[in-house]
């Protein structure tokens, strides 16, 4: 197979404009003929049901919580990127496009890149429109703040709720077409599977979660904005229901998964207490604004932190990246802490965490201006771990947060199923390896509010003499028994261990060996073992209650049995993958002082994987990076 | 610790619910309530009983999907706090506590503590929002909002749509939510467009709801998870008020 990335010609500064111009149209009229479906209703598919919505097609959005409010965009907390330059501080189009590919370590293409920069513009007007209430400046101006990987400042901000208040936004104007009938929303309902029909997705086929009842939808175009699948590590930054299931199904049925190992660790979370913990929460990127990171400069210590002084801490951040100190890069800082911890100096009771530290901050701009800044975030920790971080240093710690990897997508967001789109994390992402900070809700709304609007329409444009798609076709029905048998086999294994014991037995086996950090024997032994617990799940889980009533736990069980997929698919990624680049650490490639050593003779593409089989070995295809405008360059933030 | 829950089990809309008795020993307290209810669905489970059912996703105190009424108080003893972030250690060791779903009348329950509060997505479909299509906004600068605007109007956005408010009120009103959507539009000057058309049909989709009146007794504000301020229901009123005077949904 060959990837067809359809990227349009001419320079890359006015490729979107020349799509933009070209793109086909579809005519008022006609729109109300057209049938779209949206699996997901965070800042990626709300946004998208909404503008669709508001464009007069006809709209089924779907989600699993109880409302589309709740989705997962909720808790992004640090803020949102645009190059607008309201700081006069040199930023442009131009320099976040590098910072992003260069934060990417070039494993995304220019020219997504470039317009996800250019359309950030867009997006903080947009957002402003809807009224998200960003910070401002007293004379009545948006505000911005720095965050890691850049040195501009062109993060726009609702305190440490940004996501939180984007989504309301999106949401909004979702139930704005809901209340205007454009848009026809199905809450506490899972997509199961994909729908196609000579060749071309057509509907997919969901459970009603609060009756248990099978349902089938039919539509002339698909679109999947499900968010990631770091939850498949149990521990993770992820809400409890975030899970792979739909865009693994849909890979299932002819998608490409690209680049499924790249998960992102964030740095700053809070660490794991006990075996009973079912998260860990994220604490925002943004405090490394004033935190500093520190260890005890000695194995072992036992001194409280504030009992410490100042010549026997180690500010290694500050230590190896002078330039970039506490806000060097997500992977950097994350893989610094492992270091140090791994190395006998981590703090807390597990000695799995460090110390981010706010006392030199708080001296200089005084407890209020720190509240006023990041207040929630304080008393969030102070509810999780009963510390005051006023008092002492916070305890943090990595933890698996942003799934890089997810469905192939070419320029047009579209999937290697004709008319099965992918947008937000559910994609591969525009910016590759390891993205930046402040990026991740940017690309969920510019995927749904400026991209897809129109590569969408380009696809409909052909689709308006199909007429409607029957939901009785043979290939729903086939599709209807398949998911009906999957339930009932679950159902009927009825053995004696909880779903969680598998999931949390998965999630350690991942986080060992394809985490932070992999190397070939390790995941050569996971791969082994997690066919081992694959098998072991279906011969021994068991799955309370019945199929066809409401049941938490037929719903979780169906998305692990989708996570051994998934997680043996993330090892052969990263086995076969040669480097450390981004997010992609391995152990056998780094320099002597344990940075990362990227290949770019032999690894400078994305891997897309096809489904072979129940058990086939997954196919490996190439899609070539080509870089014009700038030359990869060694990363460094030293 | 140890604890023994007292916890309603209804089988769904229709049936009638109980309350059933459960012991749980040898609890770590740094556990959150979330994490006990899952340590006791473990053990419900392996034991061929079928778990209790409850909302939750995020666990990180934002999404709003969690809540229940524990000791008879809604997310429970602690001040400003969601269920997930309610931690054993605001416990005894050895108590008796007492779980129920949210009860009003606009909140069916669903299946033990799971409720539907869908109505809340009525109410902001009735009028919670700009009305701004995608794609041609003007530059954001083009619409100053002073610090101190934005601020206030950040403290009633930051609603998570828990229902708290409505579960410990007497009367069952949704006034803290829906003032706080409103209250956050009208401060702003992108939503002063259509402050009169949304406060009518937003109080209007509340009567249609079913939810009761506000007859300010301030429970709601102390039971928010955001500390969502009793001020924004006298905007409200304001706000109704003075768009029953000028008469016109319009403007």
């Amino acid at each position: 197979m060959i990837l067809d990335s359809k990227i349009p010609q001419g320079p890359l500064e006015q490729k979107w404009a020349y799509y933009k111009k070209k793109a086909k149209l579809v005519n008022p009229a006609n729109r109300k003929k057209l049938d779209v479906i949206v699996v997901g209703t965070g800042l990626a598919g709300s946004s998208i049901a909404a503008s669709l919505g508001e464009m007069g097609y006809n709209v089924k959005a779907f989600c699993f919580q109880d409302s589309p409010r709740r989705a997962h965009s909720v808790a992004a907390q640090g803020g949102v990127n645009a190059a607008k330059n309201y700081k006069n501080d040199g930023d442009s189009v131009y320099r976040m496009f590098v910072d992003t590919l260069k934060g990417g370590d070039f494993r995304a293409r220019e020219a997504n890149v470039y317009r996800m920069a250019e359309c950030s513009l867009n997006l903080i007007d947009q957002a402003v429109a809807q009224g998200v209430p960003f910070g401002r400046e007293y004379g009545g101006y948006l505000n911005n703040r720095s965050f890691g990987g850049v040195q501009v400042s062109r993060t726009f901000y609702a305190r440490g709720q940004t996501g939180q208040q984007l989504l309301l936004g999106a949401y909004q104007a979702l139930m704005r077409q809901v209340g205007k009938g454009s848009v026809q929303l199905f809450s506490r309902h899972e997509m199961l599977d994909l729908v196609t029909i000579d060749g071309k997705a057509r509907g997919i086929i969901v459970r009603n979660l609060d009756t248990g009842d099978i349902e089938r939808h039919a539509a002339h175009t698909v679109i999947l904005a499900t968010g990631g699948y770091g939850k498949i590590y149990y521990l993770s930054t992820l809400a409890m229901g975030c899970n792979g299931s739909a865009i693994w199904r849909a890979h299932k049925k002819g998608a490409l998964m690209a680049s499924p190992s790249w998960i992102q660790v964030h740095p700053t979370s809070l660490p794991q207490s006990g075996d009973y913990q079912s998260k860990l929460t994220l604490m925002s990127e943004s405090l490394r604004n004033d935190g500093r990171i520190w260890v005890p400069a000695k194995q072992d210590e036992n001194r409280a932190p504030n009992d410490i002084p100042e010549n026997e801490r180690d500010y290694y951040l500050e230590r190896r990246y002078p330039a970039f100190g506490n806000l060097a890069p997500r992977d950097i800082s994350s893989r610094a802490a492992k270091e140090r911890i791994d190395a006998g100096f981590g703090i807390g009771p597990l000695k799995n965490a460090v110390y981010l530290d706010f006392s030199k901050a708080i001296k200089e701009q005084g407890k209020d201006k720190i509240k006023e800044k990041y207040g929630n975030l304080f008393e969030m920790y102070l509810k999780i771990t009963g510390y005051d971080a006023y008092k002492e240093p916070m305890m943090i710690s990595p933890s698996a947060h942003f799934s890089m990897g997810g469905l192939w997508v070419d320029y047009e967001l579209m999937t290697t199923v004709p008319g099965l789109f992918a947008l937000g994390e559910a994609n591969f992402a525009d910016h590759g390896a390891n993205r930046l900070g402040a990026n991740s809700l940017l690309q969920a709304s510019v995927d749904g509010y400026f991209i897809a609007p129109y590569t969408i329409a380009n696809y409909l444009a052909d689709e308006i003499h199909t007429g409607k798609i029957s939901p009785d076709a043979p290939e729903f029905e086939q599709a209807e028994n398949a998911v009906k048998n999957q339930i009932q086999d679950l159902m009927n294994i009825k053995g004696t261990k909880t779903v969680d014991y598998f999931h949390k037995t998965l999630g350690k086996l991942l986080y060992d060996y394809c985490g932070l950090a992999r190397n070939e024997d390790g995941l050569k032994y996971a791969i082994q073992e997690i066919r081992k617990l694959k098998q072991e799940f279906y011969k021994d889980v068991r799955v309370s209650g019945q199929g066809n009533t409401m049941n938490a736990e037929l719903e979780k069980a169906g998305r692990v049995a989708d996570y051994f997929e998934i997680g043996e698919l993330m090892c052969y990624d990263a086995l076969t993958r040669n480097e450390s680049c981004g997010a992609h650490f391995r152990e056998e490639y780094q320099t002597p002082d344990g940075e990362a050593m990227r290949n770019d003779a032999e690894y400078q593409f994305i891997s897309a994987w096809a489904w072979t089989g129940e058990n086939g070995e997954p196919e490996l295809v190439k899609e070539p990076l080509t870089f014009e405008e700038i030359q990869p360059t060694v990363r460094s933030y030293k | 610790m140890d604890l023994h829950l007292k916890i309603w089990r209804q089988k769904d809309k229709q049936s009638e619910g109980k309350l059933v008795n459960y012991d749980l020993k040898g609890l770590n307290s740094h556990m959150s309530f979330l994490e006990m209810l899952d340590t006791l669905n473990e053990k419900l489970i392996v034991e061929g009983d079928e778990p209790v059912e409850f909302d939750h996703d995020c666990r990180e105190g934002i999404c709003g999907q969690c809540g229940m009424m524990i000791n008879g108080i809604a997310h429970g003893p602690l001040k400003n706090t969601t269920t997930c972030q309610l931690h054993l250690r605001s416990f005894k060791d050895g108590e008796t506590i007492l779980i129920e779903p949210f009860r009003a009348e606009a909140f069916p329950v669903k299946k033990d503590l799971k409720v539907d509060r869908s109505a809340f997505d009525r109410i902001i479909s009735s009028g919670g929002f700009v009305s701004v299509n995608t794609g041609q906004a003007p530059d954001a600068t083009a619409i100053p909002v002073t610090h101190q605007t934005a601020e206030e109007a950040f403290d009633s956005a930051a609603c998570i749509g828990c229902g708290a408010c409505v579960a410990t009120c007497k009367n069952g009103s949704a006034a803290l939510f829906t003032s706080a959507k409103i209250s956050h539009m009208a401060l702003l000057p992108q939503g002063k467009e259509e402050r009169n058309k949304r406060v009518l049909d937003m109080v209007s989709q509340m009567d249609t709801e079913l939810f009761g009146h506000c007859s300010n007794t301030e429970a709601c504000e102390v039971e928010c998870p955001q500390g969502i301020s009793v001020l924004n229901i006298a905007r409200m009123n304001f706000e109704y008020n003075r768009a029953l005077f000028f008469n016109k949904k319009g403007g």
